[in-house]
């Protein structure tokens, strides 16, 4: 895509800001919304799988090892991969820190 | 054009929806819009217009089912009035930002409470702002046109907005008048099949009525408001070439008697024709008086309203709707602020009256008349509105 949707003037709106492109929820950056960010311990994790299924935003990916990590550009940091965790092997963390 | 037939404004409003050829209504009753409902389910029911009848259970669901149909292609009308409005309010709004271009009648009822099924401007002022074409009809000829109109100029490749045509409960829903129907091949060549830009189909997948995060929710806006404002040629085109058929040439700004006069009315809706008789036995007492009705409400026609009244010192407003502790009816608000910064600007007095369904006399204008005389003159003492015929006043 030559310009991204935050470029986009108000003549560059389809009619009724109706939506052409299918699947294009993907390109909306729900990573800005977070103030907390999970960190997995991997000496705890027992590779279940259960943050990966209960993740609402599907930003869980496995990596080829079988473990698993957040893509931080659509997690927002709403900590319930952490709370289903039932080995507690993630913790929200400050995105300061 | 076709026959000149004496009918109840509302079974006429029906039968114009009719020669539209709409394909959906969806519509729940309401005091005083019901006859035209009715009489719309009558023709679906006994085959003479083939179309979907859905009678929901709330307004709010047959706003919701015209946005659906809206979007799936389909041309689609429906009416309503006073609670029945407030009730489909929500999705008013929003038919309007996904540019949907829906014909809605509106009989003009009083808002609640107290509880009142009469006439007046309350309802239409509570969606001043959203985002329709709105227009008023004065008599059962202008409804009748207006929602062939209707249809012409909302489905209009650059237009695409819904439009409401507002027509006052009972003075004229419940009224018989003839009514000049058109010919059939009139209406096909005058309203051409509604072609949408975007529509819901499975070969083409859109999604209609996203969310807008901040970063893009102005741009919307502007992109919503931009279309209104510049509808207003295709709304000249479309009266032009409906005068041309019909002989019949309608004006954003209606005038009568207002070249030379002094002191304008200035009204909305069917009063205008009562005050053009008002202005005739002024005229006759030797008074300088004309009429001004405004007939597009949105877009606002600006520039007509100032030129109609250029040469006026006083104009007389006319609401019939109350702006709670503001400067007064919202018509006369919106037009102190439209001749704010004129060159030669008039004397400006606003009287709220009329109020659900309370009778105006040509004797109770003249009193106006004369009331405003002596605001303008100083003998009484200027306020930026009075209620008329209010007791204990
Ligand atoms: S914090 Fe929420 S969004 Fe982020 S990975 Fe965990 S469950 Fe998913
Ligand atoms: S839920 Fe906990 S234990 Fe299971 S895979 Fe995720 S981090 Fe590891």
């Amino acid at each position: 895509m030559a310009k991204t949707k935050v470029d986009l003037t108000w003549q560059e709106l389809e009619i009724g800001a109706v939506v052409t492109s299918p699947g294009n929820a993907s390109e909306y950056r729900t990573g800005d919304w977070r103030s907390l960010r999970p960190v997995w311990n991997r000496d705890r994790c027992v590779k279940c799988g259960i943050c990966y299924i209960f993740c609402p935003d599907a930003a869980i990916n496995e990596t080829t090892e079988g473990w698993f990590e957040a893509d931080l550009y659509y997690c927002k940091g709403c900590g319930i991969c952490a709370h289903e965790c039932p080995t507690l092997s993630i913790k929200m963390v400050e995105e300061e820190e | 054009m076709g026959n000149r037939i004496g009918l109840e404004v509302s079974l006429s409003a029906a039968e114009a929806v009719k020669m539209a050829n709409v394909d959906c209504i969806a519509a729940y009753p309401i005091t005083p819009q019901t006859h035209i409902v009715e009489h719309l389910s009558e023709l679906v029911n006994d085959g003479h217009l083939d179309a979907e009848f859905i009678p929901v259970e709330s307004e709010h669901s047959a706003m919701s089912v015209c946005a659906g149909v809206s979007a799936a292609g389909a041309r689609v009308f429906t009416c309503t009035s006073s609670q029945g409005l407030a009730l489909m309010n929500e999705i008013v709004h929003i038919v309007a930002s996904m540019r949907l271009p829906i014909v809605t009648i509106l009989a003009n009822r009083s808002l609640s409470g107290p509880l009142s099924i009469w006439n007046d401007h309350t309802d239409v002022m509570s969606i001043r702002d959203c985002g329709w074409i709105q227009v008023f009809a004065n008599n059962g000829q202008e409804v009748f046109d207006h929602v062939l109109f209707g249809f012409k100029v909302a489905e209009n490749e650059n237009v695409m907005l819904p439009l409401m045509i507002h027509i006052d409960g009972f003075i004229l829903t419940h009224v018989i008048e003839p009514v000049e129907f058109w010919e059939k091949d009139q209406v096909e060549k005058y309203l051409p099949v509604f072609k949408p830009v975007h529509s819901l189909h499975p070969d083409k997948p859109v999604t209609m009525g996203a969310f807008g995060m901040p970063f893009i929710f102005s741009e919307a806006k502007v992109a919503q408001d931009e279309p209104l404002i510049q509808s207003k040629s295709v709304i000249t085109a479309a009266w032009k070439e409906l005068g041309d058929i019909t002989g019949r040439y309608y004006k954003p700004v209606e005038t009568y008697r207002n070249d030379d006069a002094e002191t304008l009315f200035i009204t909305q809706g069917s009063y205008g024709d009562t005050v053009s008789l008002v202005v005739d036995e002024l005229r006759e007492e030797g008074k300088s008086v004309g009429l001004v009705m405004d007939r597009l409400w949105r877009p606002f026609p600006f520039n007509e309203f100032r030129d109609a009244v250029k040469n006026a010192d006083n104009l007389i407003i006319i609401d019939r709707a109350i702006s709670y502790g503001g400067q007064g009816g919202p018509l006369a608000i919106e037009l102190r602020s439209v001749m704010y910064g004129e060159k030669n600007q008039p004397a400006i007095t606003n009287f709220i009256c009329g109020l659900a369904g309370r009778d105006m006399t040509i004797k109770d204008f003249k009193n106006i008349y004369q009331r405003a005389m002596e605001k303008v003159k100083g003998i009484t003492l200027e306020e930026d509105y009075e209620y008329y015929g209010v007791r204990g006043k």
